[in-house]
């Protein structure tokens, strides 16, 4: 790592190893990726049991946001899946809170984002993928293939239609992850790259500075939609092994 | 571009399956089912305070409804009792004036009797008294008693017609 790149753009997504750590010819260190997720996963913890501590009946801020979110991701499964998809609140409220997370911390100066690594935002969305495909073996048996042969169709249409659906299908995990890992990127190298011109243009650099502001609220906008697109996404797909559109 | 290192996934995929997991448990076995308690019992709560009120004004209506019905029966009795009182004194009224009708025909009738009476008195006496002037004149004229009898007699028929 030169000093040149240290001060680049994309240096802020640097992987730092903190602690090495090898085990089995594996390398599972700890770097500064896993330290933000386990502050996310403690942000997250304390979020959600801290602010409900005092389990009122009239809840105060932190216990109203903590059950806000609680609510809007109900509402969201029930809209989407249904009443039956409940048993997914956990894992869709989890993906949520942890990409939010993840994504908000990004915004801190200094710290780092996780979401911006495909490796990340990949294995999360083939989770999901995962949990589609199984559940939807699982509940249908091979009658979950019916989702590639929308019923209702032309008989000439079927030799079109069904390996554009399985190619749209087995394509989710990349475009969700895609979606997430770009957004991410793209918005904090926008910033690093304004950043540099502040400096570089001299008195002139108020100009991208007032831009640094404005897209800085943006990315706030981002960091928070991106984690609603994921988890409704999520849903979407989940709604696909619950009812078989 | 620090993504496409390769040598960085392996210790990235592994702290976010160690921290995923971690979090998925926290949420499900701790976090979630207490917000759930908590919105659920305070949906309870206010469910039953809905039903209290409900049955409140229930209870309201039957008390507004039970007064309304004792202010009407009180109104028809007031009612019933006027009419009682009226009539009873108009019977009363009735009786006494025809008590005292009665009386007075009673005593309308005495006074007839007593009238036809002294009528008779009088009669008999304007009788008397004719037949003693009859007597009297007789006597101036004549220079003789005439008879008593046939005087009365030639009176009573003067009187009678």
């Amino acid at each position: 790592m030169s000093a040149t790149e240290q001060h680049g753009p994309m240096a802020q997504f640097e992987i730092t190893r903190y602690k090495e750590i090898h085990i089995a010819g594996y390398d599972l260190s700890f770097t500064n990726s896993a330290l933000m997720m386990v502050i996310a996963v403690i942000g997250i913890t304390l979020f959600t049991i801290l602010s409900m501590r005092g389990r009122s009946i009239v809840p105060g801020r932190w216990q109203s946001l903590a059950e806000l979110s609680y609510e809007f991701i109900a509402g969201m499964i029930r809209e989407n899946i249904g009443t039956a998809g409940l048993k997914f609140f956990p894992f869709v409220f989890s993906l949520f809170m942890f990409v939010l997370f993840l994504n908000l911390i990004g915004m801190v100066p200094y710290s780092f984002t996780v979401t911006s690594h495909i490796a990340v935002t990949f294995v999360l969305a083939f989770a999901v993928f995962l949990v589609v495909t199984i559940y939807g073996f699982m509940k249908h048996g091979i009658g979950f293939l019916k989702l590639f042969a929308p019923a209702g169709l032309p008989i000439y249409m079927y030799p079109i239609i069904t390996p554009i659906e399985i190619v749209s299908y087995l394509t989710r995990p990349l475009s969700l992850s895609v979606r997430l890992f770009a957004n991410m990127l793209a918005g904090h190298t926008m910033l690093k790259v304004f950043a540099g011109f502040v400096i570089a243009l001299g008195f002139l650099g108020v100009i991208p500075l007032v831009v640094i502001v404005l897209f800085t609220g943006l990315e706030f906008l981002v960091a928070v939609l991106q984690a609603y697109v994921f988890a409704i996404l999520t849903c979407i797909y989940l709604n696909d092994a619950e009812n078989l559109h | 571009m620090p993504q496409l290192d390769f040598s960085t996934y392996l210790p990235q995929i592994f702290w976010l399956f160690v921290t995923f997991i971690a979090l998925y448990i926290i949420m499900a076995k701790v976090a979630l089912p207490r917000i759930g308690e908590v919105i659920e019992e305070r949906r309870d709560r206010i469910a039953d305070d809905l039903d209290n009120a409900q049955r409140l004004r229930g209870e309201t209506d039957e008390a507004i409804a039970s007064y309304e019905k004792a202010l009407k029966d009180a109104r028809a009795k007031a009612v019933d009792i006027g009419q009682t009182t009226k009539d009873a004194l108009s019977a009363k009224g009735a009786e006494r004036s025809k008590k005292l009708e009665a009386e007075l025909a009673k005593k309308l009738a005495q006074a007839e009797t007593k009238i036809a009476a002294m009528t008779d008195a009088a009669m008999a006496e304007v009788g008397a008294i004719s037949t003693e002037t009859t007597a009297n004149l007789v006597s101036v004229l004549l220079g003789e008693k005439a008879d008593a009898k046939k005087i009365s007699k030639a009176v009573e028929a003067q009187l009678a017609s």
